[in-house]
């Protein structure tokens, strides 16, 4: 259980939304995780260093902070299987479908791109059902 | 070499949100996604906020003289084919996002949290991506 913090979620998404309007402008990429990560895996010469600077740099600026202001709680509940599970279904639905809350969520959305509006549209229903079903049907976690 | 110096400082600035907005907690993503509990909207602002600063240069650089700094041109996608690939792997991520509360950003960025379960995390959604990546070129 967790509280609303209007004010460090506010000022949080418009770095996470500076961050991705500086990737654009600078470099002409989408800030999606999925894909930047994903072309990881793939033979691209000449393609690899940019993407493999952004992966690093999210764990570098989440050390950053921590550095700065205190190392934010990182709260798991589910059972190592359930979370194992989820990461397998992340990294696969989020390759499947061309994108996650960043490149579909964030940047898709606010360029207003039909796909990434039903894709968006898609995976926060199919969110607010597996929880429902995980923590009040079933009494998950 | 400036493309790779202003993708870390984007992947920088990303981490430093996503840890100030605590979205790289997955109790916090879950207290968004459980509607019928002890709701916690945050994550609707995170949203919010980001949308308001992305899209004004979402807008710019559609501009038909407009090109990115340090590369030749923007690479937008640009289907709009809403198709069934598209539908299920984002049906496949919201699964994964309700039994998790992880998606590929917040475990990314707290893989410097020093929680091992991140790492089992992280791991399982390399292993996500390459079974992709052998499956869509079978």
């Amino acid at each position: 259980m967790t509280e609303f913090t209007p004010g460090p979620a506010l000022l949080g998404g418009a770095l996470i939304g500076a961050a991705s309007a500086w990737l654009l402008l600078a470099d002409g990429r989408i800030a999606g995780v999925s894909g930047i990560l994903g072309g990881l895996l793939r033979p691209a010469p000449g393609d690899r260093s940019w993407r493999l600077a952004f992966v690093l740099g999210l764990p570098a600026g989440y050390a950053l902070y921590s550095w700065l202001a205190g190392r934010p709680p990182v709260s798991i509940e589910a059972p190592a299987l359930q979370f194992a599970a989820a990461g397998l279904l992340v990294g696969f639905g989020t390759r499947l479908g061309s994108g996650c809350t960043s490149g579909h969520g964030v940047c898709g959305v606010a360029r207003a791109s039909p796909r990434s509006i039903a894709a968006t549209a898609t995976f926060m229903g199919l969110g607010f059902a597996t929880v429902f079903v995980v923590r009040h049907l079933l009494g998950g976690a | 070499m400036a493309r790779t110096g202003a993708a870390a400082l984007a992947g920088v600035v990303f981490g430093v949100g996503l840890a100030l907005s605590q979205m790289a907690n997955p109790a916090k993503v879950l207290a968004f996604l459980d509607l019928a509990g002890h709701w916690d909207p945050s994550l609707a602002l995170v949203m919010g906020g980001a949308l308001a600063v992305a899209a004004p240069a979402f807008a710019w650089a559609r501009r038909p003289a407009a090109h990115p700094l340090f590369a030749e041109r923007f690479q937008i996608p640009e289907r709009s084919a809403i198709d069934g690939r598209l539908l299920a792997g984002s049906s496949l991520f919201g699964v994964g996002w309700g039994l998790g509360g992880f998606c590929p950003g917040p475990a990314l960025a707290a893989l410097a949290a020093g929680e091992p379960r991140v790492w089992l995390f992280a791991l399982a959604m390399l292993a996500g991506a390459f079974a992709y990546e052998a499956w869509s070129r079978r």
